[in-house]
């Protein structure tokens, strides 16, 4: 009688160690897909923005395209920024929708024109697709924001930086943070998420039109 | 799971080991190029507009 009992009880713990080995082998390979989900969000995007810069910048290269024929998902200007290094440039792309944030930092429809008088917008990624706008925090009062247009060199002055939240659409304003008042002035404004990898607020330098050099025909 | 697939695998264990890497390596592609792509939308941890 004892014996049937004894392998009955055996067969009952062998299932319950093939369930439990289940169950610890769905957990670990369950991390290890969140991981590499994490990964790519980090690295793996940055491949495809790296390979659309590519093909904007050389697009802003070209002479025949110029700011006459803007379009969504064209490339605007060459943006650069000499205090977050000097090989930092991105080409500016037009448009904000996921699809356009994806190639690089985006232009506002609608928002003024590099050196235009009035607010040339730009918003770009913080922690995902090369991650653009990752270290726009570091940028103090009177650093340099350049922006490469096709007729003239345009060079802004940081003048200040905030943490608004996500509808302060004040920002965009034509003078920003001044949705009442028309512009004699050409500004930029740059805005990314805030904190990093988060998207409860936003992170917003704003910059004041400084020198213009006309391009050379 | 894995010792179930891990008996099904054929030939010595040299073998085994190179086409355990493989299946791993296929889903991880799979993974990468095709899965992630698709959810990356809906992880909004880089939203970096200003709307209403």
């Amino acid at each position: 009688m004892a014996i049937p009992d004894e392998a009955r009880g055996r067969a009952y713990a062998g299932r319950v160690r093939a369930v439990l080995r289940a169950v610890g082998e769905s957990s670990i390979t369950a991390g290890l897909i969140l991981l590499l989900f994490c990964a790519y969000l980090l690295w793996g995007t940055s491949a495809y923005t790296r390979g659309q810069q590519l093909l904007l910048q050389k697009e802003l290269t070209r002479k025949d395209t110029g700011l006459a024929r803007i379009e969504l998902g064209r490339a605007v200007a060459l943006l650069r920024i000499p205090e977050l290094g000097h090989d930092y440039r991105y080409a500016v792309v037009e448009g904000v929708d996921a699809e356009h944030l994806r190639k690089g930092p985006g232009h506002y429809p609608g928002s003024a024109l590099p050196g235009q008088v009035g607010n040339f917008v730009v918003s770009g990624h913080r922690t995902t697709y090369a991650a653009p706008f990752n270290r726009l925090d570091e940028l103090e009062r009177d650093d340099e924001i350049v922006v490469d247009a096709a007729e003239a060199r345009y060079t802004y002055r940081v003048t200040s930086q905030d943490v608004v939240e996500p509808d302060e659409v004040n920002v965009l304003a034509p003078v920003p943070g001044k949705p009442d008042i028309s512009p004699i002035r050409a500004y930029i404004t740059l805005s990314t998420c805030h904190p990093e990898y988060s998207a409860a607020q936003r992170l917003i330098v704003y910059g004041v039109l400084k020198r213009t050099e006309p391009r050379k025909e | 799971m894995y010792g179930w697939i891990w008996r099904r695998l054929p030939g010595s264990t040299a073998v085994r080991l190179l086409t355990a890497t493989v299946l791993v390596a296929v889903a991880v592609a799979v993974l990468w190029y095709a899965v992630f792509p698709l959810l990356e939308p809906a992880v909004t941890l880089d939203e970096v507009t200003v709307q209403e």
